[in-house]
């Protein structure tokens, strides 16, 4: 039996859950969720800044007057807009970052359009080799990338003889593999519900009315996905454009990443360290933004991929 | 024996449990997967047989013109109305025929030249000869071995398809002749055409991402697993030398006991194994920590505290990752060091040696790979959490269980449950981790001691494949063997995905 403090009548059933929701124990846990949810602020605050550390240094090291790699100091003692001035004036960067654009927005084009169309026709078509081709990309999956790059090169040098090391290869190195990676947007298709299709079978429309017409537009969230996971990638990669632009005298013809990781090389290290703060902070803008505005997008995506592995 | 009591384990009995039969499991399906190979091989030959009886019935019981079509691809179609598909087919024919004789058959010749006694890829090697008349030295440009590998390759596919299609139409001209027997008409052309935007839309949508893949990921890979089978490196560089089919020699140089490379080999391996465990679950659980902090009830600004850490993801590795490394440079001096680490002597005394201790380097890098894992795991497991009942935490809550308990009865489990496949593909990631490694650390320090071949401190198995195939050594033939044993691993591990996941069983019930 419960008694209650105050009226020291004993304490209905009924009421039991009532009290322990709203009444008697009220302070001690509002007391106790207090505490904890601001041990819980703490921690994120902590984390939070921890997280931003690196990048609060790089914008702090591109407004840098003091020349040199290394500083003593968190934050610059002098500042200026010198290395901005500099990036743009006295270096290829606004080359680079055109054909960093290029590469990103052609590849982005191809790679989206071979994807959709593999994921849709595994998703929806039934045909004989549809088992065995998707075994056989399961398992060249299963090979690191990076493995058949030798081949690629010959293969290129061969294609374009006088262009392999060229902005055309790098596209054709981004988007041509694009087959392999359907399964996020397979696992979507699959949940788009089949009744639509025989609907529209039913209206006489064919499978390619039924693809554009009424699959495309249902998966936004997909496309969405697929167009920003592939015009990222030629920015973030650095081993494939690495390896077909090796030995390439002209720097015209680099993407960001690959001259950017040349200033920080050993020789270069000192004259270039705050330039590339500069160039960094002006490529991670629109990127940064780009991804937090499709943020939502992107977490469904690899969501889905996550729980369907 | 008893059979443990699985619903009174804890959650962690149970995930050790469940492990440890998985684990149990793995040998058989290990032979499962074989002796799935094998019956897959098995019936690919008996299709092939088959084909080869239809072959010869077909041949036997068709008329004058599918007799003919044997010989001139398309003549049945022609015959019976299909004009234009017959005019493809030959079309076809004719440019196999041309492609065989002009550039297939002297390459694939040389192909197979030294291919059974381990001789060299090709015939003439690049020399001087020496020319009587003129009276000079006249340089005779020899085979290029790799573009003969690369070309049999591709020759070899090219008969494959090209039987392909030549049995295709054998068997469509048969049904035509029956069909003509009963009296009906053959599909026009047009017609035909018009079913690749309908009931064939498979073959409109998946031809070029397909073509794609044949020519820049299956040719160059199965090219590059052949390299393993030769000595093609720096001292056999093409087109100056040829090199030579070596059988197994170079994994035996891998694996020979007490070699220096073998060493090498499993320092580096180990390191590999050990950076892909820590990597995945310290973001995994990192993840699921700041996911369960952030949506706690009750915490305000949700969206900021998510979006700055987003902001990690956000900004392109090479940015981030080079910028840290520099942060982390321990220097001839201090003055010479990186601002972390200068910071760190500073405040704890403490001298981090990134870039001339392996340990410490390693610890740092995974470190440094949380900062930009967590976010990313944090994202999925925000999603799943979400998604957990809310009705199990309530009467959790009712029965008195603390926060701690119900994390361990009731989110941890539940994690573990729907996120598993995604663990181990998470895992097989990091082994190809290349951009993390190479970015942070470039595979240093080294240690000539204990590795060679280029090989470091902390390179992976991909990072140093990538050294050997881009350094000075150029060894392509290590480097390709080390590719291959990649995807040993890695096919190991999925293979326990694909064991246990439902969602793939059903894939086709689902369909």
């Amino acid at each position: 039996m419960i008694y209650n403090e105050e009226t020291n009548k004993p304490v209905r059933r009924r009421d039991k859950f009532k009290n322990y929701q709203t009444g008697v124990f009220t302070a001690g846990m509002k007391m106790r969720n207090r505490i904890s949810n601001g041990f819980t602020y703490f921690i994120l605050v902590v984390l939070n800044i921890i997280a931003i550390t690196p990048l609060v240094y790089l914008v702090g090291q591109s407004f840098r007057a003091e020349a040199g790699a290394w500083s003593s100091t968190f934050f610059p003692k002098t500042w200026t807009l010198a290395n901005y001035k500099r990036l743009f004036t006295e270096t290829p960067f606004l080359r680079w970052f055109g054909n960093t654009l290029f590469v990103a927005v052609i590849s982005c084009l191809i790679t989206t359009a071979f994807v959709l169309a593999v994921s849709y026709a595994f998703s929806r078509m039934k045909f004989r080799m549809r088992r065995p081709m998707m075994n056989v990309m399961l398992v060249l999956g299963m090979f690191p990338g990076f493995m058949s790059m030798t081949a690629v090169y010959f293969l290129l040098k061969i294609l374009l003889p006088n262009h392999f090391q060229s902005l055309a290869s790098l596209i054709i190195v981004y988007s041509a593999g694009a087959a392999l990676s359907y399964y996020v947007a397979k696992g979507f298709f699959d949940t788009v519900p089949k009744s639509l299709d025989e609907a529209a079978f039913i209206d006489g429309a064919t499978r390619s009315q039924i693809f554009w017409k009424i699959t495309i537009p249902l998966s936004k969230p997909i496309v969405i996905y697929t167009v920003l996971i592939s015009f990222i990638a030629p920015w973030c990669d650095f081993i494939f454009v690495s390896f077909i632009m090796s030995g390439v005298p002209d720097v015209g013809m680099y993407t960001v990443s690959l001259g950017m990781y040349k200033w920080l090389e050993r020789e270069q290290i000192q004259q270039y360290f705050t330039t590339f703060c500069a160039a960094a902070t002006i490529v991670a803008i629109p990127i940064t933004g780009l991804f937090i505005w499709l943020q939502k997008y992107y977490v469904e995506g690899i969501t889905g991929g996550a729980v369907k592995g | 024996m008893d059979k443990p009591n699985y619903f009174l384990m804890n959650p962690f009995e149970k995930f050790f449990y469940k492990t440890g039969k998985a684990i149990k499991r793995f040998p058989g399906a290990f032979v499962h997967f074989f002796v799935a190979i094998g019956l897959g091989i098995g019936r690919f030959f008996k299709g092939i047989a088959g084909g080869i009886k239809n072959y010869f019935v077909n041949f036997a019981k068709g008329n004058a013109a599918t007799k003919g079509s044997y010989v001139v691809m398309g003549l049945g179609h022609a015959v019976r109305g299909q004009v234009a598909k017959g005019l493809v087919y030959l079309l076809i024919e004719i440019s196999f025929v041309l492609y065989m004789v002009m550039f297939g058959a002297p390459y694939l010749g040389k192909f197979f030249y030294g291919f059974f006694s381990k001789g060299t890829v090709g015939i003439t090697e690049t020399h001087d000869f020496w020319n009587d008349d003129l009276g000079i030295y006249e340089k005779v440009v020899g085979d290029n071995s790799f573009k003969i590998i690369l070309y049999g390759i591709l020759t070899i596919f090219m008969i494959i398809f090209f039987l392909a299609i030549y049995l295709r139409s054998l068997k469509e001209s048969r049904e035509l002749e029956e069909m003509a027997k009963d009296g009906k008409r053959a599909v026009t052309f047009r017609k035909e055409a018009a079913q690749l935007m309908d009931t064939k839309f498979h073959i409109t949508l998946l031809s070029l991402p397909m073509l794609g893949l044949f020519v820049f990921t299956v040719v160059p890979l199965v090219t590059m697993i052949i390299i393993a089978f030769t000595n093609y490196d720096a001292s056999t560089e093409v087109p100056q030398h040829l090199f030579r089919w070596v059988g197994f020699e170079n994994f035996g140089a891998i694996f020979g006991e007490n070699s220096t490379l073998n060493g090498t080999f499993l320092r580096v391996l180990g390191w590999t194994l050990i950076w892909a465990f820590f990597a995945t679950f310290s973001n995994y659980f990192g993840g699921m920590i700041v996911a369960l902090l952030i949506n706690k009830k009750g915490i305000k600004f949700k969206k900021l505290f998510r979006t700055v850490f987003v902001m990690t993801i956000a900004v392109p590795q090479f940015v981030s990752l080079m910028i840290v490394s520099k942060m982390l440079t321990a220097g001839d001096s201090m003055e010479m060091s990186g601002i972390l680490t200068q910071l760190l002597y500073k405040i704890f005394g403490f001298q981090l040696k990134f870039g001339i201790n392996i340990t410490h380097t390693r610890i740092a890098i995974i470190l440094v790979n949380m900062w930009i894992g967590i976010p990313y795991s944090m994202l999925i497991c925000s999603g799943i959490l979400m998604n957990i009942p809310a009705d199990l935490y309530e009467s959790a809550r009712i029965d008195g269980a603390g926060p701690v308990k119900t994390f361990m009865k009731i989110t941890l489990p539940y994690m573990l449950f729907v996120t598993g496949p995604y663990l181990i593909t998470t895992f097989i990631g990091n082994i190809n981790n290349f951009n993390v490694i190479y970015l942070l650390s470039g595979g240093g320090p080294g240690d000539l001691l204990k590795y060679s071949d280029g090989a470091k401190g902390t390179d992976l198995l991909i990072t140093w494949l990538y050294k050997l195939s881009l350094g000075t050594d150029r060894n392509y033939k290590l480097a390709s063997v080390i590719g291959i044993l990649v995807f040993i691993i890695s096919a190991t591990f999925s293979l326990m995905v694909y064991n246990r996941s439902s969602a793939v069983k059903k894939e086709d019930q689902f369909q």
